[in-house]
């Protein structure tokens, strides 16, 4: 187990590695000047000279990228280019609402995928196989934000049940934050929902044919009682691999979900930056929207390597 | 569709197989699988749909797409206008008809060429192997880590707006996933002996590669394309639909969701249709790929 975590943080810090060197050199492509952007419009050529030393732009371009690597490290991510803020802080503050967007449709998708895969298993070719299936990929199908933009339509402006946008954080006041958090978790958690019932459905389906399944029919355990005492537990294992590897697509489609419902998230921040062309808030952004990736993956590994021994050898 | 897939795919999946079937028969064994399955089928036909759609816009659209005023403004769906008429009044019925233009181009596009640089790799990295494999793949795994519309994000930011631009900021997201399955598979191809006794023989690795390896690595590539273009769609709506997509008045499905969002109160039509052409052609392109997965490469069955 010790073995399989050293080299599996080893390739978890390669990957970081890569992707920050992706995202520098990304940052260095945008055409113009960040020094100029930094200083706007009236400066004069020693204060141009003076930013651009102080920012190791005059370097090589090795030496700036550790500089920048070892701001990074440092937890600085730098300054808005135009009001001057710490990037950190902008980014940390749009993050807590997208993650919790993110979390409330991963419980929303859960919710709804379990009992659809297990009928689906369960009665496999019949009439509830094929309707939630077809469900499954209808809402897999449907891009999530014109799915919110729908369900405002019928529960907002037709049925006033919910607010149509805005945000208030769960932690600070439960109910308000949550009854915010239902439709934009029902947009994001429905395409998700499809994917894992179709998980959960196939590995189910392939548990019920092993031999200790087939035995403990054989001994006149009821099929109900099959399901849920033997069979489900090991059809969960994959579900907790698909969790870590949808993480980072929820992460894009809360970006965009979030921008239908108003939430102040990641996706609001990083293209109204784009639009500004303030890119050490887009840089922080991704940079911040890409280690939470990483991280994600890292403790799904390990978790499935809890709950499957099989694994650790590897 | 079913084409360029009969001749060489095929025949190659069992290259070893004693008297391999020859390309006609595999190809109508090929259809027969296909057509027992009526998703995909049903798929196929939506693709087909609006692959013509795509086609005959100029002649299918009752009004030009971006010219205002047509009718009145935020009208519903009437006779004159099939789909209703948005807030500039411009035909929402054509811009929808051309919409279908700037998915698939982008949606295909993009795809073909994440599939050219990803396989390239893949090739390269699998047969190589050693320092190139590692540098190649660990680019990869880093490329791997992004979210495909944060990347594509990212890439809209450096690049700028414009259509040619959105199908490399698409097509970015893509290269790593397909240079993975052909690695595999590559790794798996270089150890038969054909490969063996034509490198003895003293034939180059690039014509190797070419000659032997790229196609038996094929038909899970095909696979994985076809099962590709519907998330490029996705993304490419995405990025419309953010504002960082073709600018406008480039009639393009997701930028026209988001312009109606500001009716949905008084004219639900202006989002709502748009969203129901891209939500049938992804339902169209996800069955169709399922399909060809099922009945070409029996291997990546769920």
């Amino acid at each position: 187990m010790l073995r399989f975590l050293l080299s599996r943080s080893g390739q978890t810090l390669a990957v970081l590695f890569t992707v920050s060197v992706i995202i520098f050199a990304l940052m260095r492509m945008i055409p113009g000047d960040p020094v100029l952007m930094m200083l706007g419009d009236d400066f004069t050529q020693a204060a141009y000279d003076r930013l651009r030393a102080q920012l190791g732009f005059d370097r090589s371009i090795v030496v700036q990228y550790l500089i920048w690597l070892q701001a990074i490290l440092g937890g600085d991510l730098g300054d808005s280019y135009l009001n001057h803020e710490r990037v950190s802080r902008l980014v940390w503050d749009a993050f807590l609402p997208t993650l919790s967007l993110v979390v409330a449709s991963m419980l929303v998708g859960i919710l709804v995928a379990v009992p659809s895969g297990i009928v689906a298993a369960m009665r496999k070719g019949s009439a509830w196989d094929w309707g939630s299936m077809g469900f499954a990929i209808f809402v897999y199908s449907m891009p999530s934000f014109w799915k919110g933009i729908v369900l405002i339509w019928i529960f907002s402006v037709h049925l006033r049940w919910f607010p149509a946008v805005g945000y208030v954080h769960p932690w600070e006041n439960f109910w308000e934050g949550s009854w915010r958090l239902v439709l934009p978790a029902i947009t994001l958690g429905t395409f998700f929902s499809g994917l894992v019932a179709r998980i959960i459905r196939s590995s189910l389906l392939e548990v019920l044919d092993q031999d200790y399944i087939k035995a403990a029919r054989a001994r006149g355990v009821r099929r109900a009682a099959l399901v849920y005492r033997h069979a489900l537990a090991n059809a969960m294992i994959p579900v907790v691999t698909v969790i870590g590897l949808q993480f980072g697509t929820l992460l894009g489609g809360a970006v965009l979900t979030e921008t239908v419902f108003g939430i102040p998230g990641m996706g609001r921040l990083t293209v109204a930056a784009i639009l500004n062309r303030d890119y050490a808030i887009v840089q922080g952004a991704i940079l911040v929207g890409v280690l939470a990736v990483v991280v994600v993956n890292l403790a799904v590994d390990l978790t499935y390597a809890f709950l499957n021994p099989r694994i650790r050898v590897a | 569709m079913a084409r360029p897939l009969d001749a060489e795919v095929l025949p190659a999946q069992a290259p070893a197989a004693a008297g391999a079937p020859s390309g006609a028969g595999a190809a109508r064994r090929w259809w027969r699988r296909f057509a027992r399955n009526r998703g995909a089928v049903f798929g196929l036909a939506v693709f087909l749909a609006i692959v013509l759609m795509a086609l005959f816009a100029d002649v299918l659209a009752p009004y030009d797409p971006v010219i205002q005023g047509v009718g009145p403004a935020n009208e519903g769906p009437s006779w004159a206008h099939w789909a209703g008429t948005d807030s500039f009044g411009r035909d929402m019925l054509s811009r929808i008809v051309y919409g279908a233009r700037i998915a698939l181009v982008v949606g295909i596009v993009a795809v073909l060429l994440a599939m050219i640089v990803g396989v390239t790799l893949g090739l390269v990295a699998g047969y190589y192997g050693g320092a190139v494999d590692a540098v190649i793949m660990r680019v990869m795994d880093g490329l791997f880590a992004f979210p495909i519309i944060i990347l594509a994000i990212a890439m809209m930011a450096v690049m700028g707006f414009g259509v040619k631009n959105v199908i490399i900021a698409v097509a970015v997201g893509f290269i790593a996933p397909f240079a993975r399955v052909t690695r595999a598979d590559v790794l798996a191809v270089k150890e038969e002996p054909y490969v063996e006794a034509a490198r003895l023989a003293g034939v180059s690795g690039p014509a190797i590669i070419a000659r032997h390896v790229l196609p038996n690595v094929l038909a899970p590539i095909i696979v994985q394309a076809a099962l590709r273009v519907s998330g490029a769609i996705i993304t490419e709506s995405g990025l419309s639909f953010l504002g960082l997509g073709p600018p406008p008045p480039t009639p393009v499905w997701g930028s026209m969701i988001a312009e109606g969002r500001n009716f949905i109160v008084m004219a639900p039509h202006v989002s709502t249709i748009p969203g129901i052409a891209l939500m049938v052609t992804i339902v169209g392109l996800n069955l169709l790929g399922d399909g060809l997965r099922d009945t070409l490469d029996p291997r990546l069955r769920r």
